[in-house]
């Protein structure tokens, strides 16, 4: 298993090393435009925020996998967890909150000790779309685990979980040794309690981020593939896939750089740049809290530690009305929200 | 001078053709679009048929761009490969299929 960044004393474990790294060099002498010229020349900068619609909750950078691509550099040698008192904050904050989902994800939140109550207290707020993001092999990891399934039904939980690919190769090469057979086993699990059935009120989704330095095809053919493939291979049965871009952050951007194919990469973004995904990019009607309370416009600006441009700038202060509104935080690694048919953590966005 | 003939840059610049003949350049640009739409077959299908051509012609522009685009489309390495034995089957039966030529004529001419 490889270690996190943050373990190995990588350079890019510091945030702003990468900051710096997406500022400079092709960015800076001009070979591209910068994102803010980019989204200009459409008359869309500032970027601003419109009216919250999902909350997104990092409950903690503790995972029991080590993905390559990992824009969080989550694993297990990652401690940092998102209290119970921190907890609390966030629900005073769902419950007076206008967005209609609520968003948890990590790491793998089902590590955090106090998911299963936070899950209970968050679920009597009776949000319209309650997600999990489940990485499937936690579910399988450990016997204390095996009762996720029943537990995410008993509280109506719309799952949403990582799948790079239909086979093993390619599965355990992006997300590690096993992940494939477990992943599998996992969903085999879901279904048998209705979730990702035909017709079924229990919500189970897909996410598929490429294995390597190119972006995702068309989400309507990648879904039809995945769909042909794990029904007829291992009878499984799914609703949506939402086809994610890598963001150069963190462990991918590691990759990139190590693999020499950061440059490629980011001319591919470029290339692919859409104006009409900037209107509905995620940042614009979400909003990304951290294990420690702190704001930001998206998952990515967190691990970027650009927090929200606003006096709010913690859960214990958060006023939605001053938040609405904002100019978000961009850089270029915003350039992967925007390519092609745009992305997000719902998928395509155009 | 250019030190090599090929230049992967020169792939991003392949819309340019339109410049010197903008009708043609266009018309083809058009056809190419509506080849690879889904139809009878799939889009899939069709970019492993065109990975494989793509080796036939020995076009390392089309080589590039179909193998990142097989890529996207979530075409496992086994699938390309073997799309290319396809390729190499069909060029290789195109050459050995010429010796019934070279067969006939021997037999012709030999007493």
């Amino acid at each position: 298993m490889i270690k996190s960044l943050h373990k190995r004393e990588s350079e890019l474990a510091d945030s702003n090393r990468q900051v710096e790294i997406l500022s400079n060099g092709i960015f800076k002498n001009g070979d591209l435009p910068t994102f803010k010229n980019k989204i200009a020349e459409t008359g869309q900068f500032p970027l601003k925020s419109k009216t919250l619609e999902i909350l997104q909750i990092n409950l903690g950078y503790m995972c029991n996998q080590v993905c390559e691509h990992c824009h969080v550099d989550a694993g297990p040698d990652r401690k940092e967890i998102m209290t119970r008192a921190t907890m609390l904050q966030c629900l005073e904050v769902i419950k007076n909150t206008g967005a209609h989902t609520l968003d948890l994800t990590g790491g793998a939140p089902e590590m955090n000790p106090d998911f299963r109550w936070f899950v209970d207290e968050a679920s009597k707020v009776g949000i319209k779309d309650f997600i999990v993001r489940s990485n499937l092999t936690i579910i399988r990891a450990n016997k204390k685990y095996y009762d996720l399934p029943d537990f995410f039904k008993s509280h109506n939980v719309h799952v949403i979980s990582s799948m790079p690919h239909w086979t093993k190769g390619k599965t355990d090469k992006q997300r590690g040794d096993g992940v494939f057979d477990k992943s599998i086993r996992a969903l085999q699990d879901l279904n048998a309690l209705g979730y990702g059935m035909p017709d079924s009120d229990l919500r189970l989704d897909l996410v598929y981020n490429p294995s390597g330095a190119f972006l995702p095809g068309n989400q309507a053919s990648m879904e039809k593939d995945f769909k042909k493939a794990l029904k007829q291979d291992f009878d499984i049965h799914f609703h949506n896939l939402f086809a994610i871009t890598n963001l150069p952050i963190a462990r991918f951007l590691d990759y990139l750089i190590a693999s020499e194919n950061y440059e490629d990469y980011m001319y591919s973004l470029v290339e692919a740049y859409n104006p009409n995904a900037v209107k509905n990019v995620m940042c614009t009607n979400t909003l990304s809290i951290s294990w420690d309370g702190y704001l930001y416009d998206c998952d990515f600006n967190q691990m970027l530690n650009l927090p929200v441009n606003s006096k709010v700038k913690h859960i214990s202060d958060y006023n939605e009305e001053l938040l609405d509104g904002r100019t978000i935080m961009i850089s270029q690694h915003c350039y992967g929200c925007t390519a092609g048919a745009g992305s997000s953590c719902q998928g395509s966005v155009t | 001078m250019q030190k090599t003939y090929y230049d992967p840059a020169d792939l991003k610049k392949f819309g340019k053709i339109t410049e010197w003949n903008e009708e043609l350049g266009n018309k083809f640009f058009d056809y190419y679009a509506k080849v690879f739409e889904e139809g009878k077959l799939s889009a899939r299908e069709k970019s492993l048929i065109a990975l494989a051509v793509a080796h036939t012609e020995q076009c390392p522009y089309c080589i590039d761009a179909y193998t990142q685009d097989g890529l996207q489309r979530g075409i496992t390495k086994e699938e390309m490969m073997e799309a290319l034995h396809v390729g190499a089957a069909i060029k290789g039966g195109a050459t050995l299929v010429h010796g019934v030529q070279m067969m006939n004529k021997v037999n012709k001419l030999e007493m």
